[in-house]
């Protein structure tokens, strides 16, 4: 443990020693096989409820509780000496679980990160200013003489996000507008000539970027050591463990196409108003409707009907059918077919791109024209009723569901709709497009064989 | 004059012709872009060696520091006349690009982004696992469009503009230039009018071609303030205590003149229940919305323009002191939700999203896609932009005056490719070339120092 805490300075009072490690280099630890595992499992529950709220779309602080207490419940140790321990050892485990596909690294890299920038928020300004100083940031704090300058810009950019000016304690930093992408993405800094301003009480910015971007790079070197050493090496030890513990919590994959589900084109109506969650039906009508969608719905339900197992040829015939009648087949071969292609890995970058899940499309943001999104979160009150009611939920479901997305549990909200719909109960929670529709197709499924039974 | 041009016959046109003003008004007219116009087109008036020195960015020089192989990696895109759609075409300098553009007579060039290899070679480098072939710089780009405003105007809809709805551009031009290069520091901004309805931005400076694609996101969501669409009714949300500086600089300075005294009248925005209602319906409080439908009821002529008239008593209404904050900031949503600028976020986000080249000929319109001086944008009259068979007639009755003489000059092009030299392409240069020497120093310096060690 020394090295991880050598270059720390040395703190101005004992109790400024941040209880927040930066996880640098791996821990010379001897581990008893049974706690590398239990350690993992329980740190992997935090991650997991990390990404359940998020997918609410909870707020900063409600996170930031949401974390506190998760932290207490799964990280905890009777053995004081052993909670930082445990915190790194099951960090360094879950590195090595998650750093062997792409996919697998994208999870943990943006559930760790939230989860260090929580912790970090609840850290005091001095631990916060040691942790800083422990990564090696080298920014300066803003002058008094240049702080009265712009201390009508920096109280409008306060006001502006609900703070007062003092929040911050009055100190600033000044670093480049590149450094802080999340800060100046929700305006919340005052940017002049390249520099933003950045209050103490959103250094969390900064730090959770270099954070970010130095577990970022460990991940890949950890995949190339797992590849060409570990897994070889640990084969009757840990790799078991490894592979194990990566399948068995994360529940199915709904990322990948289905191979079984295939969908024909001439079905696709028909299934769209029995078997597509509300955020791809209304894709799939306002498609009808218009005979057009923009980039971020082609995105969205493009790659669920690929989901659903659509084959390419369909998947053009399908959209072109659409986008024909309002701009000619040319037009569509010659501007759209392209991107279609490119969905399914044949064009450009030939990456096989997945479908979206609940998460991603919950935090997207519609704009002017989009109709993709999560129809919970994104539709006003009155839209969303009225699309439930086109959908068949009744009234006293439809309350139900309206509870639920007010209390912004939009996965609940779509499970409530599932059960309404479906007439069933529904415990799994949706989590994925392609699950809504794949457990839709196998209710209905169920249902008709046992009608003719 | 008309000596050596005319031999291909072509200028009995001008015969017709009496004067500049029939001429324009033909102009107005459709006039196609055929292969033989184009060829024309390039082999004498495109300006290949402009458009190479700016994407060599001092590349192409002497200089010891300069990367040789950095042109030779930006990808360009060609469509054919035909509908063929030509990616990933790379040149290794000058006269490959010219000989090829003059081959190929592409309808319309575009430009991709700089990668890590050729990308006409990608393929050879496709098998590593690294994924080597990557995009590493282009500029930040924007993408303004008039259908993007179809909701917001009601002179024209889709593809058309005229006069009464073009200063939207002008609008969008103002307020994202000055926040480039007063709140992001950047330099070397060209504005260019894509052929026929809309607007295209790059931005330069190195230090904006090397931004990441969440820098770029971060960058086009500081410009965001629509957040909503039709499924969620309100389009403009203005939160918080104050509007964030940027936000107040551009209503005060822009959005809320050309509001109140252009498109107000020219769009006619209060003019009808119809068109009222829209507005009203911004407005979450019923005793005012009914009250000013009770006033407005009684549609009595007065000498004053009735949409400023009823926009007064709006604006009194809503900022009359009892009034709440969120009523207050109402009448800002309004002016922001009608003129603030709408960009298409995708082609700003990513690092590889094609853009039409400057200088190129819209296969719709005929016109020149020609820059646009921020300067004086609102003289910009996209109507009386020159068009491919107008300037091949200059070309001819002008005949050629001097050998060596550029043919440009002696044509309605010459203004904007001077422009284009003057004011952006030679600053561009010089910034290029210290940003070499720095760079290249630094290293020598680097170098130095370890080998002293």
């Amino acid at each position: 443990m020394e090295g991880l805490r050598s270059h720390r300075k040395p703190a101005e009072a004992d109790d400024v020693v941040p209880t927040l490690p930066l996880y640098l280099s791996a821990p010379a630890l001897q581990v008893r096989l049974e706690d590398f595992e239990l350690y993992a499992v329980d740190r992997l529950r935090v991650l997991k409820e990390i990404s359940d709220g998020l997918s609410r779309g909870k707020k900063s602080d409600e996170m930031e509780n949401l974390v506190r207490e998760l932290w207490k419940l799964h990280m905890s140790h009777p053995h004081a000496s052993e909670v930082v321990n445990k915190d790194i050892i099951s960090h360094f485990v879950l590195r090595l679980v998650y750093c062997r596909t792409e996919e697998l690294r994208k999870w943990f890299l943006s559930m760790e990160t939230s989860l260090f920038r929580y912790r970090f928020r609840s850290e005091t300004h001095e631990a916060q200013r040691a942790l800083m100083a422990e990564f090696h940031l080298p920014y300066k704090t803003v002058t008094s003489a240049e702080y009265e300058n712009v201390k009508d810009k920096l109280s409008q950019v306060a006001r502006s996000t609900g703070q007062s000016l003092s929040s911050g304690d009055g100190i600033f930093y000044k670093v480049p507008f590149e450094e802080v992408p999340e800060l100046v993405a929700g305006r919340r800094v005052y940017i002049q000539k390249g520099q933003a301003y950045v209050a103490m009480n959103q250094v969390v910015s900064l730090v959770v970027t270099q954070f970010r971007f130095l577990l970022s790079k460990a991940l890949v070197l950890t995949n190339r050591k797992w590849t060409t050493m570990i897994r070889e090496q640990e084969k009757d030890r840990l790799t078991p463990l490894v592979e194990s513990l990566s399948s068995s919590y994360l529940g199915p994959d709904y990322s990948q196409p289905r191979e079984f589900t295939e969908i024909s084109l001439k079905d696709i109506d028909q299934v769209a108003k029995s078997s597509f969650p509300l955020c791809m039906r209304h894709l799939f009508e306002k498609l009808r409707e218009d005979h057009h969608l923009k980039h971020g719905g082609r995105m969205q339900l493009g790659l669920f009907l690929k989901g659903v197992g659509l084959k390419l040829d369909d998947a053009l015939a399908f959209w072109k059918a659409e986008f024909s009648r309002k701009f000619g087949a040319e037009r569509f071969d010659k501007e759209y077919a392209y991107s279609i292609r490119h969905n399914y890995g044949k064009e450009g970058k030939r990456t096989d791109y997945t479908p979206y899940s609940c998460q991603k499309i919950i935090s997207s943001m519609p704009g002017v024209g989009d109709h993709h999104g999560c129809p919970y979160r994104h539709f006003s009150e009155e839209n969303l009723r009225a699309a439930l009611g086109r959908m068949g939920v009744g009234s006293r479901a439809l309350e139900d569901v309206m509870e639920k997305v007010r209390n912004k549990h939009y996965q609940l909200a779509c499970t409530l709709t599932f059960e309404a719909v479906h007439g069933t109960s529904y415990v799994a929670g949706i989590n994925h497009p392609n699950q809504y529709f794949s457990d839709s197709k196998k209710t209905l499924e169920s249902r008709n064989n046992a009608n003719t039974a | 004059m008309a000596g050596e041009g005319a031999e291909n016959g072509r200028d009995d046109m001008i015969i017709d012709g009496s004067g500049a003003d029939q001429q324009r008004q033909n102009n107005l007219i459709f006039d196609g872009v055929n292969v033989n116009y184009l060829k024309l087109y390039y082999g004498k008036l495109f300006p290949h060696a402009d458009v190479f020195k700016w994407m060599s960015y001092g590349n192409d020089g002497k200089h010891p520091g300069c990367d040789h192989s950095y042109f030779g990696r930006r990808e360009f895109s060609f469509t054919l006349d035909n509908d063929i759609y030509l990616r990933f075409q790379s040149f290794s300098g000058l006269s490959e690009m010219e000989n090829s553009i003059r081959e190929k007579c592409p309808f319309k060039i575009d430009i991709g982004p700089v990668y890590s290899v050729d990308p006409a070679r990608r393929h050879a480098y496709a098998q590593g696992s690294d994924n080597v072939f990557t995009p590493v710089e282009r500029e930040l780009i924007f993408d303004i469009d008039m259908s993007d405003y179809d909701d917001v105007r009601y002179c024209c809809s889709g593809a058309d503009v005229c006069l009464d709805c073009w200063p939207l551009m002008t609008v969008a031009i103002k307020v994202l230039d000055s926040a480039l290069r007063d709140d992001f520091g950047f330099n070397h901004i060209l504005w260019v009018y894509s052929g026929r309805r809309g607007v295209h931005c790059w931005v330069c400076d190195g230090k904006a071609r090397r931004l990441n694609n969440e820098q770029r996101a971060a960058i086009a969501d500081y410009f965001r303030v629509y957040k909503g669409n039709e499924n969620s009714q309100k389009m403009v949300s203005l939160l918080g205590q104050a509007l964030h500086p940027f936000l107040v600089r551009a209503h005060n300075e822009v959005l809320k003149i050309f509001f109140e005294e252009k498109l107000l009248s020219t769009q006619n925005l209060l003019l009808d229940e119809d068109r009222y209602e829209k507005i009203l319906g911004m407005i979450p409080d019923e005793s005012i919305t009914s009250e000013l439908r009770g006033k407005w009821a009684d549609n009595r002529r007065s000498k004053e323009d009735i949409n400023v008239v009823r926009w007064q008593q709006l604006k009194h209404m809503l900022q009359s002191a009892k009034q709440k904050l969120q009523l207050r900031r109402c009448v800002e949503e309004i002016v922001f939700s009608f003129t603030y600028p709408r960009l298409d976020m995708e082609v700003s986000r990513h690092m590889n999203h094609l853009l039409k080249a400057p200088f190129c000929v819209h296969p719709k319109t005929g016109r020149v896609c020609i820059p646009i001086d921020p300067n004086c944008c609102e003289d910009f009259d996209p109507t009386a932009v020159p068009t491919l068979s107008m300037i091949l007639e200059e070309l001819n009755t002008e005949g050629s005056r001097k050998e060596g003489d550029n043919e440009w000059d002696r044509t309605s092009l010459g203004d904007p490719v001077r422009y284009f030299r003057s004011s952006f392409l030679q600053p561009l240069l010089k910034s290029c070339k210290e940003e070499i020497e720095s760079s290249y120093s630094a290293k020598l310096q680097e170098s130095k120092n370890s080998l002293n060690w």
